[in-house]
């Protein structure tokens, strides 16, 4: 058996360890084990590449090696678990420019200023392309959700600018098969890098999840065309399965926002809804509760859901939220979590900071499981949650977040808001919940109001303890 | 021309075998599968390992030193970040309170 047998069993072995690494992922009993396959088998691979023939430059690999392996461990050690989406995206960046460089570099190597066939140019061409378009796309994600940059600048002719893009980016691709110009491929890789650009800097913190996603999925697609160009297979069973994950967590996301991903991508929010567009009720105030109140109002419950939003990701109250679900159950309350598939700011970001915080999977519901429970439900408690929780997704065919399901948080008894302030949330649209007279709000940074939550709870008196609390008080 | 079709026969397998996998991911791990299909995604740097090995001119070793890089830092750091998560989540086999 020659080396390039041995090389090749190597690769084979780790392309069997992604798909066991993601097939353990199914449980959160296996995952961690799941991912440490996948670690294994990705280290096999990387030590065979070594052996290959004809390799040189030993040490400048050695070097760059070193370097990204102690950035990227050093800084996915110090990371908050909610700053989780920014570093995923930016960890995806990297994964993505490295394959528009692999792509380029082969051109480079086979061109060797020759010219090279059609088939393999145009794979060069957009795998370069799509890799360029991931790494401009997450590293303005990553901005966007470490807040180096505010936002979601509207642009009304971003579709157009787009779409001219794409159209300039298929002439060089193609200007690229016929001419084999190395000038050519830098042309091309400048503007798929606009093209990031310009897709991702109209959009807005909310959409995210989905922008994500698909910057996932156009990474898994450059490696998988690397590994075209390089006739690799790892590569492209890889990429392919990334491709997938990528592709079917965007639809998932898309869907859960009841947004086409074109939409997402070029229609912005339409026109920010006037003011008046919100019809509210003749009379209808907003009322605040104290957290007295709110903390007796929820000791003496039965049931209470807590909604958890992005705003609990910013404040990083999980602990808190968790301390304070922990004083309701021992009081017999029936504490669960009501997840919408897009709080937060990436596909399951509320079941990290859930799970960071030590609560119990049979508390956290996902969004069909708990809907139908919120009319037997005494108390919400909303947690920096706003657009998720909108009945004007439900009920008003004018409003711009018209059809995106919603937990029906509103069909509850009460509802306590926890909010900075009245401000609207990201879709830029008042919320009806909050003048619903079954609504009262807690003004206030969400870490602040559930620890004064907690302590009051923890003072509240029950029937039986030692103290006993006048009846009214239930009222 | 049959290189790229081998290729193709690989790409369009591994998507199937891909969608079936990640379908059974529950929901509350969309994160972790996130991140760790992006550590997945991170054995571009064994094709960067590849051109970087084959470079000869200073272009090309500044070009395939990049690409290691970046791939490198792709690799550990999803990697890490990954067990990290799912280090929080294998706590609670149960759901002890």
């Amino acid at each position: 058996m020659s080396r390039v047998d041995i090389i090749g069993i190597a690769y084979l072995f780790a392309s069997l360890t992604f798909i066991v690494g993601l097939r353990l992922l199914s449980s959160p009993v296996t995952a961690r084990q799941g991912n440490r396959v996948a670690a294994v088998g990705m280290a096999v691979a990387i030590i065979a590449t070594l052996f290959q023939p004809g390799m040189s430059n030993y040490v400048l690999i050695g070097i760059a090696v070193v370097i990204g392996a102690a950035i990227g461990t050093g800084s996915a050690r110090g990371v908050k678990m909610t700053a989780m989406p920014q570093m995923v995206a930016i960890f995806n960046g990297m994964g993505g420019g490295a394959a528009a460089l692999v792509a380029a570099l082969e051109f480079i190597h086979q061109t060797n200023g020759g010219s090279i066939e059609a088939p393999r140019a145009a794979t060069i061409a957009l795998g370069a392309a799509i890799g360029a378009v991931s790494f401009a796309g997450s590293v303005i994600a990553f901005a966007k959700l470490q807040e180096l940059m505010r936002g979601s600048m509207f642009v009304r002719q971003a579709k157009y600018l787009n779409g001219l893009l794409v159209l300039v980016i298929v002439a060089l691709g193609i200007a690229l098969v016929v001419s084999s110009s190395q000038w050519i491929l830098l042309v091309l890789l400048i503007v798929a890098l606009l093209l990031g650009l310009a897709l991702v800097v109209p959009i807005g913190g909310a959409d995210m999840p989905v922008v994500i996603s698909l910057m996932n999925s156009l990474t898994g697609i450059a490696v998988a065309l690397a590994g075209f160009v390089q006739n690799n297979e790892l590569l492209i069973v890889s990429g392919a399965l990334v491709g997938a994950s990528g592709t079917l967590l965007t639809q998932l996301m898309a869907k859960a926002m009841n947004r086409p991903l074109s939409n997402v991508l070029f229609g912005g929010m339409g026109a920010a809804p006037s003011a008046a567009g919100l019809e509210l009720p003749a009379g209808a105030t907003v009322r605040e509760i104290s957290v007295d109140d709110a903390a007796v109002l929820m000791s003496y419950s039965q049931r209470v859901v807590i909604v958890p939003g992005y705003g609990l990701a910013v404040a990083q109250a999980q602990h808190q939220v968790r301390e304070l679900s922990d004083i309701l159950g021992e009081r017999g309350v029936q504490v669960k979590y009501a997840i919408h598939p897009v709080a937060g700011r990436m596909p399951g970001h509320m079941n990290v900071l859930l799970a960071e915080a030590d609560v119990p999977y049979s508390q956290v519901q996902e969004m069909d499981a708990i809907n139908g429970e919120f009319p037997s439900t005494d108390v919400v408690l909303v947690v920096g949650a706003n657009d998720i929780t909108n009945p004007g997704a439900r009920d008003d065919p004018g409003s711009a977040i018209y059809g995106m399901p919603i937990l029906n948080v509103d069909y509850a008894q009460h509802v306590i808001v926890l909010k900075r302030s009245m401000r609207p949330g990201f879709a830029g649209i008042d919320n009806v919940l909050y003048y619903n007279s079954k609504t009262a709000m807690l003004f206030g940074d969400a870490k602040e109001s559930l620890q004064k939550l907690v302590a009051a709870s923890k003072a509240v008196s029950m029937p039986g303890s030692a103290r006993k609390e006048p009846e009214a008080v239930k009222a | 021309m049959t290189e790229i079709l081998l290729g193709a026969y690989v790409f369009i397998l591994a998507i199937v075998v891909g969608f079936e996998v990640i379908g059974r991911v529950p929901s509350m791990l969309h994160t972790p599968l996130m991140s760790g299909t992006n550590a997945i995604h991170g054995v571009v740097l064994v094709g960067a390992i590849l051109v970087c090995g084959q470079a000869h001119t200073t272009l090309t070793r500044i070009i395939g030193f990049v690409a290691v890089l970046l791939g490198a830092l792709n690799v550990f750091g999803g990697f890490v970040v990954s067990d990290r998560m799912l280090l929080m989540f294998r706590a609670r086999p149960g759901g002890r309170t």
